[in-house]
């Protein structure tokens, strides 16, 4: 039987380690760029100075961006009153997180113009349940602003980019993305893509995949030697950390697929900035964190 | 590579003496803008405070209040193209000393920029704790109608890092990198892939 007081207490917990503490897949994966770029160059200043502000907030519990991003929660549960308790939990803890001063106020009423002022608006927060058999678990990622502004999706095929309807145009699609977003999405970037879908999944699908560390291998054979092909010619693109110059322009990237129309092809990917924030935790059935995923 | 400290309000001149490449140390008194208020600015709003030689910062600060005092936690720069529309006509408009952000600005920043003697300074995009060490006072908040992330926040700064990345004399580092790796782009796109 959950104990609302503990889910609220376990839900406060995740947003907090998720808005403070940098995954220690990327912390690695930017650690290893810092030795790519030459010794007293603009990329690796960048990348110092990055690894440097992350260490800072971990150690004194602050944010590691000033845009504390939108909140997406996926929570896997048995199908139940559980998706009731964990819902009011998630708002009632954004609520809290926005009072103390951790998360900024990231939602305006776009009718009105106003800043709701506690992270609270009409479908926001985005909560997605899954069925699931067993525990329950919550996945939660703060995505800023920036670089959600540089996701997009393309239709193939496309003139312009001369990419066809199969994984070449995929990967010519997805250079261009990162051509595009240049230094606005603060690179290193890390990508989430879907190929297929429709205009709708194919988003969703694209930014659940940020979930997946950056250590994992795609199951995916094929999929995991486009991912790989295409972080190394994105990185060779010169666009660098921040957009300044270097080989660092991409730490990672996962494709994933779904089925599509046959009258559709949509590749969409999904940019996150290097403060990628999400953490994920498995509940007791009381509602404590029996572990952290 | 050089280093140079500079001091906001900047005197005249300053803007003109730096060169995109520079690395600079930054203090004094800056003013935060983002959206909402150069939307107002553009479109005839009066500015609270002189913006004259003042150092515009696009940011969004994390505030907490503490009684009648505020503290910034965490103070990155926000991305500065999403003002590029309202930017050229700020700057001939209010004067101020250099602009401050992240990821560069367009054609008709960058011709105001040398038109009226002015300076873009990158900040590292996300490194929020880094650079609010770096501020030592709030000293004054306004336009608070528009949000907190959105007012326009007058804070003190001490010794914070910069790179000049678009100057005075029509140079941008942003426009370079881009039409370099748009060289690139087009060599891969016409070369398939093969796994």
């Amino acid at each position: 039987m959950i104990n609302q007081t503990h889910l609220l207490n376990s839900v406060t917990e995740l947003m907090e380690k998720a808005c403070t503490m940098l995954p220690d897949d990327v912390h690695a994966a930017l650690s290893r760029a810092v030795q790519r770029e030459s010794e007293s160059s603009v990329a690796r200043g960048a990348l110092e100075t990055i690894l440097q502000s992350a260490r800072l907030s971990r150690d004194r519990g602050l944010p590691i961006c000033q845009d504390t991003g939108v909140p997406l929660v996926v929570v896997r549960t048995v199908p139940g009153p559980t998706m009731f308790a964990v819902e009011s939990a998630v708002i009632e803890a954004l609520r809290r997180l926005t009072k103390k001063g951790l998360l900024r106020q990231n939602c305006v009423d776009p009718v009105t113009g106003r800043n709701t002022g506690d992270n609270i608006g009409e479908n926001v927060p985005q909560i997605h349940f899954l069925p699931a058999r067993g525990a329950t678990s919550i996945g939660m990622m703060f995505k800023g602003g920036g670089s959600e502004n540089m996701s997009t999706q393309y239709a193939l095929p496309h003139a312009g980019l001369g990419a066809d309807r199969d994984l070449d145009g995929v990967r010519k699609c997805v250079l261009d993305a990162v051509f595009q977003a240049q230094g606005k999405g603060c690179p290193p970037g890390i990508l989430g893509v879907c190929i297929g879908g429709d205009r709708a999944s194919g988003h969703l699908i694209a930014k659940e995949a940020l979930f997946c560390r950056l250590d994992e291998t795609n199951p995916s054979p094929v999929l995991a030697a486009l991912e790989e092909a295409v972080v190394e010619q994105a990185n060779s693109l010169g666009i660098g950390p921040m957009g300044l110059g270097g080989s660092t322009t991409l730490l990672g990237a996962r494709f994933t697929a779904a089925g599509r129309h046959p009258a559709c092809y949509f590749v969409t990917v999904s940019y996150s900035c290097w403060a990628t924030r999400r953490a994920c935790i498995e509940l007791d059935e009381e509602g404590r964190i029996s572990r952290w995923l | 590579m050089a280093l140079t400290r500079i001091t906001s309000p900047l005197s005249p001149g300053t803007a003109r003496s730096l060169r995109t490449g520079d690395q600079v140390r930054l203090s004094g008194r800056i003013v935060t803008a983002r959206d909402q208020v150069h939307k107002y600015l553009a479109s005839g709003g009066s500015p609270p405070v002189d913006l004259g030689g003042l150092v515009i910062y696009h940011c969004g600060p994390v505030t907490i209040r503490q009684g009648d005092t505020w503290r910034v936690t965490a103070a990155g720069p926000t991305t500065s193209m999403r003002e590029e529309p309202y930017e050229a006509c700020v700057i001939r408009t209010y004067h101020p000393g250099a602009i401050m952000g992240k990821g560069g600005m367009g054609e008709a920043t960058r011709a105001a920029l040398q038109s009226e003697g002015c300076v873009y300074l990158h900040l590292i995009g996300g490194a929020a704790s880094f650079i609010a060490g770096r501020i030592v006072a709030v000293e004054e908040v306004h336009l608070l109608e528009f949000g907190r992330p959105e007012a326009m926040w007058v804070l003190k700064v001490e010794d914070l890092p910069a790179l000049v990345t678009m100057d005075a004399h029509g140079r941008s580092l942003h426009s370079d990198i881009e039409h370099a790796s748009h060289e690139i782009l087009k060599r891969l796109l016409n070369t398939p892939f093969s796994s």
